[in-house]
């Protein structure tokens, strides 16, 4: 076989944000400045941008007849497992250290805020492993939003999302126009609605009520019920504020990067009345390294709407589909200054339809 | 019996297994699958896009 995978060892970098809390701590001991509990936003909204512009972008695809043997290749699932018991790790190191006392607030503040990014990520990991059919994955996913108290998103991410992508339907899809302050609310309480009823109405056809454990939405918060039961037996009820601002925050990292992914595009009605299959062109995708690395191959985002299945080392670069101008992690900077974000994506959205707005997903 | 596939990911729809945890006891015939059920492994095909397999 001449094709060589270049990203093969890259991999293992994505083990760099779940190890972070652990350096961060280590920081602190060493300098003695409590800024270093920080210091994942810096890495996250500060290195992971710059590195975007200076290592650039990377378009390489595996040829068709590799991607089999890619997909089965066990090394790469094993990446993504590591992540697991590095974030939970991490967060009862961060239940040690807010509770055992020396640390003021705002360093507990910029811990749980180090510890949330984790869990961010940790949903980005949960997407990966959710999407496949091996039984073990899909639990190990459900397991990975248990921090964030995400576990929703197991069910509408699959059933509801990649269903309606790219439609006023979905709550996941942004509009253009439509701000990232005015979305996040939208977004996180309309896939909360739609994974319940969408859970419900699996077990309304087994004749069961939603109010049982079978429910998948139910079961998986469970989870986390259970994971911030343990730690406030552990460590009191001291750790409960930081779990709180931890989970909203490693929610909004997913949410911000659901803002980016389908900016703006529409599928548009056949003349049956139904949405146009979803292709190439209803997802944007950009081919930065840096950000592509930390999410998993996350930005080839129309290959994997296309086969949401196939495993991240496998997702292929399509010449057809929207380019962001840089990476997902200076775009989610950018998201955050709405204005910023305006000037930036409305002319790439007016360009990809050609002028006529009417096409696009207006707010 | 018959079988159904999804053209996306291969997932495959027996009549005779049905799919119990969907809510279709084995030996649901396709017909009484509802028109907008979605692939439960990539959600991107809807029943109608299925094809009959031998």
């Amino acid at each position: 076989m001449d094709w060589v995978d270049g990203k093969r060892y890259l991999w293992l970098l994505g083990l760099v944000v779940p190890l972070y809390p652990y350096l961060a701590w280590g920081l602190v001991e060493v300098t003695g400045s409590g800024l270093f509990w920080w210091s994942a936003l810096v890495i996250v909204f500060g290195l992971i941008p710059l590195l975007d512009q200076w290592i650039g972008v990377d378009s390489d695809n595996p040829p068709d007849s590799v991607l089999a043997w890619l997909e089965q290749d066990r090394y790469y699932r094993w990446c993504t497992y590591a992540y697991l018991p590095l974030q939970y790790g991490s967060l009862f190191l961060a239940g040690w250290l807010w509770t055992r006392g020396g640390l003021s607030v705002p360093d507990k503040l910029g811990l749980a805020l180090t510890v949330g990014t984790v869990g961010g990520f940790g949903i980005n990991t949960a997407h990966e492993l959710g999407h496949k059919k091996d039984s073990l994955e899909r639990w190990l996913s459900k397991i990975a939003l248990a921090q964030t108290g995400y576990g929703h998103f197991y069910i509408e991410h699959n059933r509801g999302h990649h269903v309606r992508v790219a439609t006023p339907e979905d709550p996941a899809s942004s509009r253009f126009g439509e701000s990232f302050w005015r979305f996040l609310p939208r977004s996180v309480a309309g896939s909360l609605r739609s994974g319940w009823e969408l859970e419900a109405k699996r077990l309304d056809r087994l004749g069961r009520k939603p109010w049982t454990l079978r429910n998948d939405v139910i079961n998986a918060w469970a989870m986390t019920v259970v994971l911030f039961g343990v730690l406030v037996a552990l460590f009191g009820p001291g750790v409960l504020p930081y779990l709180l601002i931890q989970a909203v925050f490693g929610f909004s990292l997913l949410e911000v990067v659901n803002y980016l992914e389908h900016y703006g595009l529409l599928r548009q009605r056949t003349g049956t009345g139904r949405y146009e299959r979803c292709a190439a062109r209803h997802s944007w995708n950009s081919n930065n390294i840096a950000s592509n690395v930390f999410l998993y191959h996350l930005q080839r985002h129309s290959d994997h709407h296309a086969n949401p299945t196939r495993r991240y080392q496998a997702l292929r670069h399509f010449e057809e589909a929207p380019q962001l101008p840089s990476g997902y992690a200076t775009m989610i900077v950018i998201a955050c200054v709405p204005p910023l974000w305006r000037k930036v994506m409305d002319p790439r959205v007016l360009a990809h339809y050609e002028g006529d707005l009417t096409l696009a997903n207006v707010r | 019996m018959s079988a159904y596939r999804c053209p996306v990911c291969d997932y495959v729809y027996e009549e005779a297994r049905g799919e119990p945890r969907e809510g279709f006891p084995a030996g649901t015939v396709w017909s009484h699958v509802p028109d907008d059920w979605t692939c439960p492994d990539c959600g991107v095909r809807e029943k109608i896009d299925f094809e009959e397999t031998a």
